[in-house]
């Protein structure tokens, strides 16, 4: 749930990075950390284990500027992907504005990435959020692999995209980042939606700024 | 808006009468300081000595430390752990639930007890109470009945902000 503090003229948001084991999730925010300078982040929390797996979650705050004289604070999250998580990672999605699902690519990490997608809904649905509705994005991870899927069988598999009911959206949306590629479109007479998607290779820093600045941006604008 | 989370704004007025009643809280505790903070881990306000760590991880952490707690409360039969009380040697803190959406932290050490801390904060819980109350049915309202939101109209300002 984001939060205007007019007292400390602040815009919070809460991002969350969702996704299957060992996907990147964990990556992603670490190289946020890195990049980001220190003025314009807190500290990175990982409640992990020994192993450096993520028991609970990670936790990084980020302003990413100012509009109308507000600092946007962005606190983002990491769920722990391991299946038997699944108590501490519905915990997680309390309150979220915005949901980053970080997919692995390789081939072997295909069903992990579909039981993921799946408990992401289950667990959305469980609060009353409708992932149609919320600002979401998928970030294909590990693109640099050898094993990696394709990016349509990965987007046929996880992000096949939801019919659209309300007529006055019923209009070609092309995608911006992939050109000759549209965000809401018509298949077989249906009018279908997908979310936006990245390629990323979270462990360089490759897309991961575009997927934290896509997702922000359509949390901001659902608040204007 | 129905299937999201929402969204709900604090203003300075609000923020007033909040640090009004934790500093009240504060004086007749001798704590050392105390802070509110929602169930999604944002800090809302925060009076008294001034923090030496960053708190904004202290409240995420803070809405998890809650969030973990009530479902061992469920689990164990309890509908919830109204408060928790963690006990450091020199240090300790005292959270209290207020509406089940917001958590009242409050700090203090040797020069008080958890005695006196739990005692007062039960007036405080119901005085805050009042104001979460009133800041959740403003969020509740529908959209236009709240007059224009803060970032109305702002899509170009957010357009340029993240397309560097």
């Amino acid at each position: 749930m984001s939060m205007i503090n007019y007292a400390s003229r602040e815009i919070n948001c809460k991002l969350v990075y969702y996704g299957p084991g060992l996907g990147g999730k964990t990556s992603n925010l670490e190289c946020v950390y890195g990049k980001v300078a220190p003025d314009r982040r807190g500290k990175m929390v990982s409640l992990a284990t020994e192993t450096e797996r993520t028991l609970f979650f990670d936790f990084l705050p980020v302003d990413l500027g100012t509009i109308r004289g507000f600092k946007t604070r962005f606190h983002l999250y990491t769920v722990p992907g391991q299946v038997y998580y699944n108590a501490s990672r519905k915990l997680i999605l309390k309150g979220v504005d915005g949901i980053v699902f970080v997919a692995d690519s390789q081939l072997e990490r295909m069903e992990a990435n579909i039981e993921s997608m799946q408990n992401l809904y289950d667990n959305m649905a469980e609060y009353g959020y409708d992932l149609t509705q919320i600002p979401f994005v998928v970030q294909y991870n590990k693109r640099d692999l050898p094993n990696a899927s394709s990016v349509e069988e990965l987007q046929g598999q996880l992000n096949p995209g939801w019919e659209v009911t309300d007529n006055s959206l019923h209009q070609e949306v092309p995608d911006s980042i992939h050109e000759g590629e549209f965000l809401i479109q018509q298949m077989d007479g249906v009018w279908i939606q997908r979310a936006p998607y990245f390629e990323s290779v979270a462990i360089t820093g490759g897309g991961v700024f575009e997927t934290l600045r896509h997702v922000a941006k359509m949390v901001l604008k659902t608040l204007s | 808006m129905a299937g999201t989370a929402g969204t709900w704004s604090l203003d300075e007025g609000d923020h007033r009468r909040i640090t009004e009643h934790l500093t009240e809280l504060l004086k007749e505790t001798s704590a050392r300081c105390a802070m509110l903070v929602d169930r999604t881990g944002q800090l809302l306000a925060n009076a008294g000595e001034q923090l030496s760590f960053d708190p904004t991880t202290f409240a995420s952490l803070t809405a998890a430390d809650f969030s973990a707690n009530d479902q061992l409360a469920k689990m164990i039969g309890e509908p919830e752990f109204a408060s928790l009380f963690h006990q450091g040697e020199k240090e300790s803190m005292y959270l209290a639930d207020i509406q089940r959406r917001v958590i009242l932290v409050v700090l203090f050490d040797k020069r008080t007890t958890v005695g006196l801390v739990r005692l007062r904060v039960k007036r405080t819980v119901d005085g805050l109470g009042k104001i979460i109350d009133e800041l959740l049915r403003r969020a509740s309202e529908p959209a236009g009945d709240r007059g224009p939101s803060l970032l109305e109209g702002a899509d170009d300002e957010i357009d340029k902000l993240f397309n560097d």
